[in-house]
């Protein structure tokens, strides 16, 4: 028999959620901004309709029975079990019904397969565990790191940091594109299948390495769209968000040139390969100050500091004392590899470790791999006194 | 064909379960170990379902705990993408997949008029094969590296770079594979082959029909999984390139061979909650159920169309669009018999003599949940909505509401039923009521809200989280612990009343029909049909 215990769980439950603040439980998808991003919501809605209405008429029907066709209200069986003309209805209508959501769908997944004709192409790379964008035609490439302090994030020795607005959402480098521009997106990967994932764009598409897919968005409204990686890629995958700024076009513009200033300068055209990841093949590029000049000899006292800030990239699982979480992520506090032979420190992260999580990092430049070498050759207990200049790793590259 | 099982009428003067009262049924260890009878193996797959089943539902309590709150309270995010990892391993092949194989080891032989299974010696290999597998699959915590973290699905090139824990699975998938074709084999040869005289295909009890076609799933499908997880391990060790683009391979591949097993796979462990749902709603209807013959079909249709959906686990791949569209247009389509299976069961009920023992209401509240589990499922198949909802909560909810108000529901709601049966003891109903409703209470707080999570963007298989998500994802870890923590009540009630429960009828539920109801007392004998019923 029914009790009257769910009917007074349900009401408690109701009353705890309406008190609690109505704005912090979302319950809609985030409002869209591109013309795919509003088909998907309104197919959305049009699915849900169709399951209400559905829903409605079959729990009204087994509720109906369960209140009235039971023994306790003496009720009697019929013995009925079967009627060839109310099966074949309820086959043929849910199909019509079915045909009628399929049209609409149809028409969007046709619209999000045409990347034609788009003003501006941005090359994505997923990396373990951040992500890359590269605008070809404007010369510019930088990787996009999760900002959020460590501090805020981590809790299992006591309490963090207050978590800011943004907590897990934000990047050192958002994608920045133009409004009411069509950008075509090509998204590959570096090393495991990642998913580049912004809600608000309408996009979720697979990063894949070795593959190109591509995807394409127009965005109507300037604003901050924020979204994550979506396919679980290594123990970060929680930590690697995308941000995407829509700016007018003139503000677009501006960003862009800014950006290219900051590019590093081509290597010379007569010499060995670009310097480092972040070169471009743009010619004609402007004359930046050469920030990363591959010959430039640095201090150790620079070149720890630097490395300090580029440790940034190793943090997440070699841990700021250095310490690691052995045996996955060794320490390199006191380790062989960080005080012993300098190449072999080196190679380990230029090419990584195969069949471990060690990736590599040659997709940092020469100057900051150099950095972090250094830094973490002579940091915690590590005392080798040895300056890695980034003309060593242009020389170990190849 | 059954002769081997029937009483010997010309000399013996004692059939092999005459013998039995003479000297009891078989005791100690070895009885266990060497068990050939079709109810001992039953009880072994149940009960070893049943402690899996509390393993991987105490790594979902892990899960949820840290996701109590945004930031990292207690686990290492690789040790939990371990946790998510093998708590969907534990789940399906080590409780629900189990616990389905008992019940048709149970129940099969006995509705169908048969004395044991076709190959009882096999049956008891199927079963003890699964030991060594969740040995390993719990061994591989403790190893460098750690557990796979790579999601049940084990996608490469991720579960390329893991430790050799991914070995240690990857050996116990092929057991676990090995086991339950084996027992698949069993099951059609023995359905095929030993029903009782009179007993057609279409008399049998709709259990019996869904244990066929599943079997049929099982042996299509595991072989497939075998392939894509060896092909894994020669890219780890062999050199091989299957996934690897560097080697002119395709990580997308593998999506394709796995899914192609995995779509099966998840009607593998719906179509025998069906069945059981079958026998418990006509019964406390005290009505037959409505349109078997559409049932039968509508469940055949259903494993048929299962072959060809499964790339719509793969919407953001980025298959072309008549792939995508294909698959859209065969994933909706496959509600259409699911929906006819509900309206059947709706019209079972319809004008029926209903009351609302602990098994109905485990029925009752599969036919609602698993419903909600549907439309949530029909909202996915839709390929735009997929591209927004594609490895966020709503899949997560989508899945757990077919698999835990759907596939769980209905082994509880079964154990009930059949408790009584099995050991001639009837289970405390006060309890029983008492369980369903903390589940449900428990089940819909945990994942209901997750659909609100995916709707808004909230990535699965993360240990953390941004602050819009904290709300609905502290009223799901709440609903999470009453949930879990109100399955003991269950096992407390199962314990207590094969120790020490009233004693059971032989028809212990009035509307019941099948042989093992109408023909057998509580509890059933160690042999039963040693001679074979003749239905009229």
């Amino acid at each position: 028999m029914l009790s009257r215990f769910p009917r007074a769980a349900g009401a408690a439950t109701a009353l705890a959620v309406c008190t609690a603040s109505l704005a912090d439980y979302h319950v809609d998808i985030l409002p869209p901004v591109t013309t795919v991003s509003t088909d998907i919501y309104r197919l959305h809605w049009s699915i849900l309709w169709v399951c209400v209405v559905i829903f409605c008429i079959v729990f009204g029907a087994m509720f109906w029975s369960i209140f009235k066709h039971r023994r306790s209200l003496g009720a009697k069986a019929a013995q009925f079990h079967e009627n060839t003309v109310i099966e074949v209805i309820w086959t043929i209508v849910p199909f019509i019904i079915l045909i009628s959501m399929a049209y609409p769908a149809t028409r969007t997944v046709l619209a999000m397969k045409d990347a034609s004709n788009a003003d501006i192409t941005v090359k994505v790379t997923a990396y373990q565990w951040k992500w890359e964008y590269d605008y070809q035609q404007d010369g510019i490439k930088f990787l996009a790191n999760l900002s959020t302090p460590r501090d805020q994030i981590d809790e299992r020795n006591g309490p963090g940091a207050p978590k800011n607005e943004n907590y897990l959402l934000e990047v050192d480098n958002p994608m920045v594109v133009p409004v009411g521009k069509k950008v075509r997106l090509l998204i590959t990967s570096n090393d495991v299948i990642h998913g580049w994932y912004v809600p608000q764009l309408g996009i979720n598409q697979y990063g894949i390495p070795g593959f190109i897919k591509d995807a394409w968005f127009t965005i109507d409204t300037p604003g901050v769209y924020r979204g994550q990686c979506s396919q679980i890629c290594g123990k970060e995958h929680a930590y690697m968000p995308i941000v995407v700024i829509a700016k007018a076009p003139a503000e677009y513009a501006a960003w862009a040139a800014d950006m290219k200033a900051k590019m590093p300068a081509p290597a010379p055209a007569a010499a060995a390969p670009a310097e480092s990841a972040t070169q471009t093949a743009a010619a004609g590029g402007a004359a930046a100050a050469p920030a990363e000049d591959p010959n430039k000899k640095w201090t150790l006292a620079e070149l720890k500091a630097r490395g300090e800030k580029a440790y940034a990239n190793c943090v997440a699982c070699h841990q700021p004392t250095g310490k690691g979480m052995p045996p996955a992520f060794p320490a390199l506090d006191g380790s062989k590899v960080a005080t012993g032979p300098k190449a072999a420190h080196i190679a380990i992260v230029l090419k990584g470790k195969p069949g471990t999580a060690m990736a590599s990092f040659a997709h940092l430049s020469d100057t900051d791999l150099a950095a972090l070498v250094t830094y973490e050759r002579n940091a915690w207990g590590n005392k080798t006194g040895d300056a890695i200049q980034p003309a060593e790793i242009k020389a170990a590259r190849k | 064909m059954s002769t081997v099982t029937r009483a010997h009428d010309h000399g013996h003067e004692h059939g092999h379960g005459e013998a039995h009262e003479h000297h009891g049924a078989p005791y100690g260890v070895t009885r266990w170990l060497y068990t050939t009878n079709h109810k001992d193996i039953g009880t072994l797959y149940l009960w070893f379902a049943c402690t899996m089943f509390f393993i991987g539902g105490t790594m979902a309590l892990a899960i949820r705990a840290e996701l109590f709150k945004p930031g990292l309270q207690f686990l290492d995010p690789e040790f939990f993408n371990s946790l998510t990892t093998v708590h969907g391993l534990v789940m399906v092949f080590g409780a629900i997949m189990p616990a389905f194989v008992g019940f048709a080891n149970w129940l099969v032989p006995m509705q169908i008029g048969a004395a044991d299974m076709a190959f009882p010696r096999m049956n008891n290999w199927s079963f003890w094969l699964l030991i060594p597998a969740a040995l390993l699959l719990m061994a591989s915590f403790l190893v460098p590296g750690g557990a796979a973290g790579s999601g049940w699905t084990l996608y490469p090139p991720l579960v390329i770079q893991q430790g050799i824990a991914v070995d240690m699975t990857i050996l116990a998938v092929h057991i676990l594979g090995a086991s339950s074709i084996m027992g698949s084999i069993n099951i059609i040869t023995t359905i095929l082959n030993m029903r009782a005289p009179g007993m057609t295909l279409m008399r049998m009890p709709l259990f019996v029909w869904t244990w066929i076609i599943t079997a049929y799933l099982l042996i299509a499908v595991m072989p497939v999984l075998a392939g894509a997880v060896t092909m894994l391990l020669t890219d780890r060790h062999f050199g091989t390139s299957f996934f690897s683009a560097a080697g002119g391979g395709d990580p997308t591949m593998f999506m394709h061979i796995f899914w192609f097993f995995g779509h099966p796979e998840v009607y593998i462990m719906i179509l025998p909650a069906f069945g059981i749902v079958s026998q418990i709603i006509p019964a406390f209807a005290r009505k037959p159920l409505f349109g078997y013959a559409s049932m039968v079909y509508a469940t055949a249709s259903i494993a048929v169309l299962s072959f060809i959906v499964w790339g719509h686990h793969m919407f953001t791949v980025g298959m072309p669009a008549a792939g995508n569209l294909l698959f859209m247009y065969a994933t909706m389509l496959i509600a259409v018999p699911t929906g006819v299976k509900v309206f059947n069961w709706i019209a079972t009920m319809w004008r029926g003599e209903m009351t609302f023992e602990t098994p109905m209401l485990f029925a009752v509240g599969f036919l609602c949940l698993f419903t909600i589990g549907g439309f949530s499922g029909l909202v996915l198949s839709i390929v735009p909505v997929d591209i927004t909802l594609h490895n966020t909560y709503y899949v997560v909810a989508h899945f757990h509401y077919v698999l835990v108000s759907g596939a769980l529901f209905a082994i509880l709601g079964g154990i009930y039923f059949w408790l009584p049966k099995w050991s001639g003891k009837m289970y405390n109903e006060s309890l029983g009521k008492l369980h369903f409703w903390l589940s449900m209470i428990g089940f819909n707080l945990t994942f209901f809200p997750q659909h609100f999570l995916g709707l808004a963007g909230m990535p699965r298989r993360v240990p953390d989280y941004a602050l819009q998500f904290a709300e609905w994802n502290m009223w799901s870890s709440i609903g999470a612990f009453i949930f879990g923590l109100s399955q003991l009540i269950f096992l407390y009630n199962v314990i207590a009343t094969i120790r020490g429960g009233a004693r059971a009828e032989q028809k212990q539920w009035e509307g019941a029909d099948s042989l093992e109801w109408t023909h057998l007392p509580s509890p059933a004998p160690y042999h039963t049909f040693e001679v074979a019923p003749v239905i009229k």
